[in-house]
Formats: C-alpha cells, sequence, structure tokens
C-alpha cells in the first residue's frame, strides 16, 4: 500500500533525481563519467559529514563542531600522516577518544550540546591552525590515489556514497544494536529502565560521529591534496541540511542513513547546478538557500497531506 | 519570577571579573579603565543580537536564529545606501533598514509556521537569501555612514560608551518586558510547552511571531549602529556574530530547552567574552591558543554552570 | 504460604524532605495476584519504581528468593530476577516499531534474526492476551493509538527470553483500554497467576482490583496500612481504609436550564450546550472525545459564545509549565484580564493565587513553590484553578480526573455542580461511567461520531453501554 509515508520517505530521493535531471537538462554534458565524477566528487566527504551528524542527532543533540573537526583532520592528515603516519593515526584516535570524551560530558552533566561543540569548534579550529597556520601540507599518496582512483563504467564518488549509505542504514537501522542507538533518541528513560546504560550509548554515538568525521576529513584531504583549517568551515550547516532534506529529525531519534547520503549528494549536486545555470554569483548561494526551502516546502506539502489522511 | 534571578548567571560576570583582573594585574594596572571601555563598546553590539537570540531561544526547544548576521548585514547595507552620506537622510535609512529587518522577520516566521521548517534550516535558509540580497543591493561599494550617525555610535561620556547606556536602557525594558507583560510571560510559557500554551489560551502564533520579528528588528538596530561604528557596511560585518549571539545567551544562563529567559546573565557574558579575548591579546597569545582557549573556556563555564536540571 | 518470590523489608524513600516512603514491607509470593491500592500521593509509585530498580531505596532491603540484593540492585539486576513492569507514564520508545522495542527489553534478541523472533515473541503474545488487537509488529509506535500502544507494552512485559518471567508490576495498566480490552486484560493477568506469575495490580479502578487480587495491600502517606485478603475487602471498606469517606455520588439533579440559551453548537448541531449545562461526553475510550473538545476549543466546525478554557488531563504534556511556580501555572490564562496600560497587574496576580490556593484547597505551604513539587492530583487541582479562575464561560474538560484519588474528586465535582449552578458550561469527556452521574446530559461517542444522546432517568450505565458497543443499527 502506497501511504503518504512512503512518498515522504521517497521524497528525498525524487528530490536529488529532479536536481539531476535539471542539471543534465542545462548542462547535457555532465551526463557522462567524466562529468558526474567531477561533479560528485565532493560529494563523498559532505556524505560521510552528514552521516557523522546524523549520529549526532539520533542521540537528540547537535555537533556544531563537525566543520572545524573536519579542517583539523585534513591539516593532521597533511601533516603528521604524511611525515611520520604512526604519529598521525595515534593523533586521529586521540580525536576519536576526545569525541567519546564529549559524549560523556554531555551526557553525565546534561549540558547543550549545542553549546559545548561551539565551544569545541574554537578549539578544533585553534589546533588546526597551530598545525598550519596557513594552508599546506601534503596528502599521504595513497589517500591521492584512493579519492582518485578511476572505477569502470560508474563513477567512484556514486559508488561510495551508495557503500556508505548501505553500510551505515544496516548497523543503525537493521542491527539489534542500532535499535538500542535509536531509542535512545526516541526515549531515552524507557532504555535506562530496560537495563541499557545511556552513558555508554551516548558515547558510542559520539565515537561513531567522530569516526565518520575523521573520514570526511581523510576523504576530503584525497581530493583538495593539502590541509587548510577552513577548508570544511560550511561543513557544520551542510551536514545539518543534509540530515533533514534527507528525512531525518531533529529529535526523537528519527533518521534515514540512506536519506542522509542522498541529501549531501543533492546539496553538492545543487552548486554544480547553479554553476551551470549561469547565475550571477551574488544570487548564488541565495539560490541554495531557496533550493533547502523548496524541497522542505514539499515536504510539508506531503506531511500536511499525510496529517489530513 | 525568581527564575529570572537564577544565580546562574553571577557565574558569567565573576568570570569577567576575574578576566580582567588577570588582565590588569599583568599590565601592572595600565589601561584597566580603556579596556573595561573598548569592552563596553564592543560588548554592546553582541548584546543586542544576544537579546534577540535570547528570545528566539526562549521560545522553545530548538528555535534559534541563524539569519542575524545576514540581516545584520542586509539592515547595515540598506541604511548606508538610502543614507548616503546624506544627513537629512538618516531618519529615512533608518527607517528603511529597520524595515527590511522587519520583513526577515516575518519571513522566517513564515518558513516556520506555514511550511512547518525547524527554525534553524528555516532561519539558515532564509540567510542565505537575505546575504544575496544584500550582495546584490550593496555591490561592493562602501559608503560612509553620515557623520551624526558615526558621531553618535562612538560617542562616550565619562569613558562610558553612550551606545552601552541606550542598550542597558533597551535590556532593562526587555527584563520588564519577560516579567510583566502579557507578550512576555506567554513566551515563557510558549517556549516551556507550546501545545499546554495554546491549551491555556494563550495565542501562540502571535507571540512566536512577535518574537522572530523582534529579533530581526534588533539585529537591525546593531548592523545600523555597527555601520556607524565601523565607517560603513562590510558584506562579512556579521560573520561572528552568529556564534558569539548563541555563545552570550547560553553562558549567561539561559535555558536552551526554552521557557527561561536571563537578561543580565547576557551583560556578564558579553563582556567576558570581550575581555577574554584581551587577556590573551595582552599575553601575546597566537591566534590558533586564543581560539582553543576562548573554546575550552565556553565548554568550562557551560560545565561548571551545569545544564539543564532534569525532572526527577 | 508458598515461597517467597521477593520482599521489600522495611523499604524508604526520601526526596530531599519528602519521605516518599517510611518503612514498606511488601511480600509477594509465586502465582500470587496482588492489588496495591491507595490515594495519589500514597507512595505505590515510588514502591514500584524501588522494586523495578529504577529508584535506589534510602533504606531497607529488597530480598529475592530469601537473598538480600539491595547492594547490587538496579534495572538491570531487576529484569535479571524476572521482574517486569508496566508503569503509568508508557515505556516505549515512540520512534520504533513495536517488535524493535521488544528488542530494547531482551539483550538476548541479537544477531542474525533477530527480527523475526522478536515479533513473533510480541505476536504470540498479543494474540494470546488480547484477541484481535489490529497491531502489527512492524506499527511504528508513534503511529498506534493509546490504547494499542498500551496494550503492546503490556504484551512486551509478558515476553519471556533468556531472563525468567516471576513477578509483572501493572501499574493502572487499563487507563487507556476499553472495556473489552481491560477485561481481556483482567482475564489474562488471574490465568497467568495460576500458571505461576506474581503480579502487582495497581488500579485507581476499584472494581477491577477486588475482581482480580487474591491480596488487597492499603498504602496511605508511604505506609502499608491494610493487607487483607482481597475477598474480606468490599468496595465501601477498601475506600475506608484508604482513609477517605464513602459517599455515593448522588445523581444531579435533572437541572431545568430553563429558557437559558444555547451558548455552544458543534458537530453540524449534533451537540448542543446551554448556558449553566453540564454535558457529559462518554463512550469508550479514545472514540474521538478528545478531539471533539479541541475542535471546540479551536473554533473549528462550532460556534461557541463566549470564552473557553480547556482543563487537560494529560497534565504533562496539555497541562501544566514545569518551570513555573503553582500561582503561575494558576494565573496564566488570567494574565489578558489583569492589564493595566499594557502591564499585568502584579496585586492582582497574587491575589488570585491566594484565592484560588484556599478555594481549591491545594495542599501546599507556598503557592511560589513549583508546580511539580505537587503530587498529581494537587496538580490537576491547579489546573482546575487555572481554568475556573478565569473568564471562562464555557469549561472543556479532557478527562481530568485520571490519576486523581477519589477525596479530590469528590471536591472537584462539588465545585463543578456549583460554578454550574452560577452560569456556567462545561463540556466533559470522561472515561469513568460514576462520572455521568454528574451531568444533565450526556453524548455517547463511537467511531468519532455522536451515536447517542442520553439525558435524565435515560443516562444510565446500560444505555451508555449499549450506545458504546450497539452494531450500526440500518
Amino acid at each position: 500500500m502506497l501511504t503518504r509515508r512512503h512518498v515522504r520517505q521517497a521524497l528525498p530521493f525524487i528530490s536529488l533525481a529532479v536536481v539531476l535531471l535539471a542539471t543534465f537538462y542545462v548542462q547535457p554534458r555532465a551526463m557522462s563519467y567524466f562529468g558526474l565524477n567531477l561533479m560528485l566528487q565532493y560529494a563523498v566527504p559532505i556524505a560521510l559529514a552528514t552521516i557523522a551528524q546524523m549520529f549526532i542527532i539520533t542521540a537528540n543533540d547537535l555537533d556544531l563542531s563537525i566543520g572545524p573537526f573536519v579542517g583539523l583532520v585534513s591539516c593532521i592528515g597533511a601533516t603528521f600522516l604524511t611525515q611520520s603516519p604512526l604519529l598521525g593515526v595515534f593523533l586521529l584516535a586521540l580525536l576519536l577518544v576526545a569525541y567519546g570524551l564529549i559524549g560523556a560530558l554531555v551526557h553525565l552533566r546534561s549540558l547543550p550540546s549545542i553549546v559545548v561543540t561551539l565551544g569545541l569548534s574554537f578549539v578544533w579550529l585553534g589546533i588546526a591552525v597551530l598545525i598550519l597556520p596557513s594552508p599546506g601540507g601534503k596528502a599521504p599518496v595513497w589517500l591521492k590515489a584512493l579519492m582518485g582512483f578511476s572505477m569502470p563504467v560508474v563513477p567512484l564518488p556514486i559508488i561510495a556514497a551508495l557503500v556508505i549509505g548501505v553500510v551505515v542504514h544496516v548497523t543503525l537501522m537493521t542491527s539489534s544494536y542500532g535499535v538500542i542507538a535509536r531509542g535512545a533518541g526516541g526515549n531515552d528513560k524507557a532504555l535506562v529502565r530496560a537495563g541499557w546504560s545511556m552513558l555508554r550509548t551516548k558515547v558510542m554515538l559520539y565515537m561513531t560521529a567522530g569516526f565518520f568525521g575523521i573520514l570526511s576529513g581523510l576523504a576530503l584531504l584525497g581530493l583538495t591534496t593539502s590541509g587548510d583549517a577552513h577548508v570544511a568551515d560550511r561543513y557544520t550547516l551542510y551536514s545539518i541540511a543534509g540530515v533533514i532534506l534527507g528525512g531525518g529529525e531533529f529529535i526523537g531519534g528519527r533518521v534515514s542513513p540512506l536519506g542522509a547520503v542522498v541529501g549531501a549528494i543533492t546539496l553538492a549536486l545543487a552548486g554544480s547546478f547553479l554553476i551551470f545555470l549561469r547565475i550571477s554569483p551574488d544570487w548564488q548561494i541565495g539560490a541554495q538557500g531557496a533550493i533547502l526551502i523548496i524541497v522542505l516546502a514539499l515536504r510539508a506539502l506531503v506531511s500536511y497531506g499525510e496529517a489530513r489522511q | 519570577m525568581k527564575a529570572l534571578l537564577d544565580k546562574s548567571w553571577t557565574w558569567s560576570f565573576a568570570a569577567a571579573l576575574l578576566v580582567w583582573l588577570i588582565t590588569i594585574t599583568y599590565t601592572g594596572g595600565q589601561g584597566a579603565g580603556e579596556i573595561l571601555t573598548a569592552a563596553l563598546s564592543f560588548a554592546t553590539f553582541t548584546i543586542i543580537v544576544g537579546l534577540g537570540q535570547m528570545l528566539v531561544i526562549t521560545s522553545g526547544p530548538g528555535n534559534v536564529d541563524l539569519s542575524i548576521p545576514a540581516t545584520m548585514t542586509l539592515a547595515g547595507v540598506v541604511a548606508m545606501k538610502v543614507m548616503d552620506t546624506d544627513t537629512s537622510r538618516m531618519v529615512v535609512g533608518i527607517a528603511a533598514a529597520l524595515g527590511a529587518a522587519f520583513i526577515v522577520g516575518m519571513f522566517n516566521y513564515a518558513l516556520i509556521r506555514i511550511l512547518r521548517i525547524p527554525p534553524i534550516i528555516a532561519t539558515l535558509s532564509s540567510s542565505f537569501l537575505v546575504l544575496s540580497c544584500a550582495i546584490s543591493y550593496g555591490r561592493g561599494i562602501r559608503i560612509k555612514p553620515p557623520p551624526p550617525l558615526a558621531d553618535f555610535a562612538t560617542a562616550r561620556l565619562w569613558g562610558i560608551p553612550i551606545s552601552a547606556v541606550l542598550v542597558l536602557a533597551l535590556s532593562i525594558a526587555i527584563f520588564f518586558i519577560l516579567r510583566r507583560t502579557l507578550y512576555g510571560r506567554s513566551l515563557l510559557a510558549v517556549g516551556q510547552n507550546m501545545r499546554a500554551a495554546w491549551l491555556a489560551g494563550i495565542r501562540v502564533d502571535q507571540t512566536r511571531f512577535t518574537t522572530y520579528v523582534f529579533s530581526a528588528l534588533l539585529s537591525g538596530v546593531c548592523g545600523i549602529l555597527l555601520s556607524g561604528f565601523s565607517g560603513g557596511a562590510a558584506l562579512n560585518m556579521g560573520e561572528e556574530f552568529l556564534l558569539a549571539s548563541i555563545t552570550v545567551v547560553v553562558i549567561g544562563g539561559t535555558s536552551v530547552a526554552g521557557g527561561r529567559a536571563n537578561v543580565p546573565g547576557i551583560w556578564g557574558a558579553a563582556l567576558f567574552m570581550y575581555l577574554l579575548v584581551t587577556m590573551l591579546n595582552t599575553f601575546g597569545a597566537s591566534a590558533g591558543l586564543r581560539l582553543i582557549l576562548t573554546g575550552l573556556m565556553i565548554i568550562t563555564v557551560i560545565t561548571l554552570a551545569g545544564g539543564e536540571k532534569q525532572q526527577r | 504460604m508458598t515461597v517467597e518470590t521477593i520482599v521489600l523489608d522495611g523499604v524508604e524513600k526520601t526526596f530531599g524532605a519528602v519521605r516518599a516512603l517510611q518503612g514498606v514491607t511488601l511480600a509477594v509470593g509465586a502465582g500470587e495476584c496482588v492489588g496495591l491500592v491507595g490515594h495519589n500521593g500514597a507512595g505505590k509509585s515510588t514502591l514500584m519504581h524501588v522494586l523495578a530498580g529504577t529508584l535506589v531505596p534510602t533504606a531497607g532491603q529488597v530480598l529475592v528468593g530469601g537473598v538480600d540484593v539491595t547492594a547490587h540492585w538496579s534495572p538491570a539486576a531487576a529484569r535479571a530476577a524476572g521482574i517486569r513492569c508496566v508503569f503509568q507514564e508508557l515505556s516505549l520508545c515512540p520512534n520504533l516499531t513495536v517488535a524493535e522495542n521488544v528488542r530494547v527489553s531482551h539483550r538476548a534478541l541479537k544477531g542474525w534474526g533477530w527480527k523475526p523472533r522478536a515479533r513473533k515473541l510480541i505476536m504470540d503474545k498479543l494474540d494470546g492476551i488480547f484477541p484481535g488487537h489490529g497491531i502489527s509488529a512492524d506499527d511504528e509506535v508513534a503511529d498506534l493509538a493509546i490504547g494499542k500502544r498500551q496494550m503492546a507494552e503490556i504484551a512486551r512485559a509478558f515476553t519471556v527470553t533468556d531472563a525468567p518471567l516471576k513477578l509483572v508490576i501493572l501499574d493502572e495498566p487499563t487507563s487507556s483500554l476499553d472495556a473489552v480490552t481491560a477485561r481481556q486484560l483482567l482475564d489474562f493477568v488471574k490465568a497467568e497467576a495460576v500458571r505461576g506469575t506474581s503480579i502487582i495490580l495497581i488500579s485507581h479502578l476499584l472494581g477491577e482490583v477486588l475482581s482480580t487480587a487474591g491480596r488487597i495491600v492499603v498504602m496511605k502517606d508511604g505506609m502499608s496500612v491494610v493487607e487483607k485478603s482481597g475477598r474480606d475487602f468490599t468496595r465501601d471498606s477498601l475506600v475506608k481504609a484508604m482513609g477517605s469517606e464513602a459517599r455515593h455520588a448522588v445523581r444531579r439533579a435533572g437541572q431545568a436550564a430553563s429558557v437559558a440559551g444555547v451558548v455552544l453548537r458543534a458537530g453540524g448541531g449534533s451537540l448542543t450546550a446551554r448556558k449553566g449545562e453540564v454535558i457529559g461526553l462518554a463512550g469508550l475510550a479514545g472514540h474521538g472525545q478528545t478531539r471533539q473538545l479541541l475542535s471546540i476549543f479551536a473554533r473549528k466546525s462550532a460556534e461557541v459564545e463566549g470564552a473557553m478554557a480547556f482543563i487537560a488531563g494529560d497534565r504533562q504534556t496539555d497541562g501544566i509549565f514545569n518551570l513555573w511556580s503553582i500561582g503561575q501555572n494558576i494565573s496564566v490564562r488570567s494574565l489578558a484580564a489583569m492589564r493595566r496600560m499594557g502591564l499585568v497587574d502584579a496585586t492582582a496576580e497574587t491575589a488570585l493565587e491566594e484565592e484560588w490556593k484556599t478555594r481549591m484547597a491545594i495542599r501546599t505551604p507556598d503557592v511560589n513553590n513549583n508546580i511539580l513539587t505537587l503530587s498529581g492530583g494537587n496538580q490537576q487541582k491547579a489546573l482546575f484553578a487555572r481554568a475556573l479562575a478565569s473568564d471562562a464561560k464555557i469549561l472543556l474538560m479532557d478527562d481530568p480526573m485520571r490519576g486523581v484519588d477519589i477525596g479530590t474528586k469528590q471536591e472537584v465535582y462539588a465545585m463543578i455542580a456549583a460554578e454550574a449552578a452560577a452560569g456556567r458550561t462545561f463540556i466533559w469527556y470522561t472515561t469513568e461511567m460514576d462520572e455521568l452521574q454528574h451531568c444533565d446530559r450526556a453524548y455517547v461517542f463511537r467511531n468519532t461520531e455522536i451515536v447517542a444522546e442520553l439525558s435524565g432517568d435515560a443516562l444510565t450505565e446500560e444505555n451508555v453501554l449499549q450506545a458504546s458497543f450497539a452494531e450500526k443499527a440500518a
């Protein structure tokens, strides 16, 4: 039975199709292996950051530091990871632990995550600026090779996005522990009553978010090939918008990994689309806002009908 | 109304005082007054937008106004362009800028209400549009403010910026609006539980609409003043105020979950944030270190002040 | 007597200055169904939270199978000992499906194929307890009506995987169930007890307790005051033991509403109310009564003359403002009327708060205390005060006596009668048959429609039931 709920869940995919078709219409040459590869390559780090944000949103929190965090990872990657890989890996592991500690702090003191991660965004940026005061450094060779790898037939970014989406979907949406993680967002008291530790759940969610943040930073570094503290400042907003475009909700543990990946790709595509349209640079950012509004308006329309049914 | 005088705001003043004392101890008492004067003039801008952000955050969980920087920029650009350095057009310019801000506020709430978009995304999307408007309208030309506006924005009386005195009056007004007006009490009720507020006969839509428009207007005022203060509008003039406005609200003890506002806390927090940067500059800290310490301070303060006490 | 499954020995619990439990001893044997009754604030819920491991007792012992386990008592330990609970506030995750919620309460449901196993577990139980329940294991809980949620939660408590099932605590399990499903549940409880599972049943519906429980424990002021076999109690003696006098409600005299005009017309004219009338909305729970009240309140497809006030039944989501004092919670509806030159008059506000604290006999030393310092019944009184203190002429009541003790109820019934006599109109959705006796007329709802209008001598329990259950006559 096709209900409006299904329509709403399909909305992220429909929006992606529309943006994709519009892009092809405006610029038919984009409809090629090379064109897609070019347009979508930055979708991979954005999708990874969006997934990171989604894990935090699952816990009813919000991460305002993911952008600077991705920037910091790219700085560490371009310096320590290239020069002394062991130290680089150790530092990245340290970041993962830091994310877990933040999760514990937010939970134990019941702090507003927005404020804590707001403060954290300054910390990440500060460390990144200390490591690389100005853009520079070099990405490890293997990373460049990985991100520049040419897949036969289907461009790498599409495969990568698909893999990310499916892997996260399986762990969060169908595994038995994914149920607990989402339950934490839905009704934490019920979880505690059933004997689960909220502390452990929240730390796990934050560390998973940190893990995907690190992947995002490395993927971005593989594309840009040099580190920059400010390279991902916009990712905070992109990641939140991506989760929401993908059908996620801020509270209640309602998220969709596949939707989030699709939302991230839509955002990345929208940028190329606007360039193809030759919109005045003045209005580029405004048009991005307009796209966001239109998609959300459509969702509201569907949900409205759902409520009336 | 003990809630408004909750002691959480004393933290921010104590921290501000401590940072100031450390700084002047380090400088051997030199420039103690000047530091305070500068802190007051810069904190003033943060306080204006912070008050607006406070009202929005108080209106309930998930409510936050991310369009503050864009609105400030738009108001600044409109004001400068309409005034065109002509003193006689000052009133028209201010009216036009506030009118633009008013429209932004209305648009924000229309998105939230009619399209049911979460406020954080609604104000974010609209800020993109607003910023584009400002860029397109301003066309990168920097126009100086009319002299009286510039004089007013930088005027001081016995070392105290005039604008700070006016903002103090504004803060006191908002303090009483929250305590004793129907709008204020409605806002606090809506922030705690929107459905219960509606069932208690409160005009929820009107209250939330007023709140978003209020915030936009305050952003507008800040944009005009800042343009006067810094010799014209700039397209990036609002940038730092996004995080700053949220920071001062939360450090100031306003509940992020909504329903509890704290006006004095915003003053303490804004002064603290500025004095902290001053202190680090005095110590000669590098940009990176300054950022790290600022971040750690925010986390420390919120950890010490504690989060929401959980119900039961 | 059989071996005792679990014993609470001299348990005390204090919250700050409040002594919620003052040394309660409760022993439950295998296969025993114990009824637990008492006023709101008597300490029943607190005691059950201690039993479930969610609250740590301040003093006293918890013994399982004769072993003292107090030191390591936790929700996980309680589960391992075979204790399950269905609390008053539902503890399902709304964003998960029914099957996924089963997983939350069973650690053993993991690895490959956990989902089919979870589905089977819950569906078997649901079919066993509530035949014809109409719930699917893959329904998202948020999409279920409240009655079905309660059914799913009850069924979940009886599912078994690795941990044994020894004792199930049912705290007001029938509060959202209609008569049919409530009966199914009580029958199941009796059968389950025969199979050796112990049950603790907490309910305000004394009839349920009397007909189901083998032994009844009466609590009062944080202590267990009487403990006897269920057969030795009658409704009256039970009420007496709880400490308030049993008063049989006197049928409200069919008030001759005389010439007083119609002040409310809703549902396309099928529902009308005159000035000074008390109108009941009856029928099975969740058949559209609340929705009718809300649409009247929103003045959607309803003509209403005069101001309205809404008295919520679901206090947490529809009623109280958690951060505010008792006084602020009372005055919020009247602020607009107390304005002077745009400002709310502080003296008038204080006067109003004090007046209504006294008139409603709200038990608090100070109206400036936070609303949450009150017990549930007193919070409800504050909500009544909010509505009655206002300028509202029409009061909409959404089953407001849910979980309120009998003493409070009697006080409020008297208040309603007096206010109606003074010209106010009440529209009263109630799930309790007794309360219809306080109404002049009643509309019976079935499947969101009004199927009968009963008044005067026709307003009887039998007629209401007839209308609630009758098949659609052609």
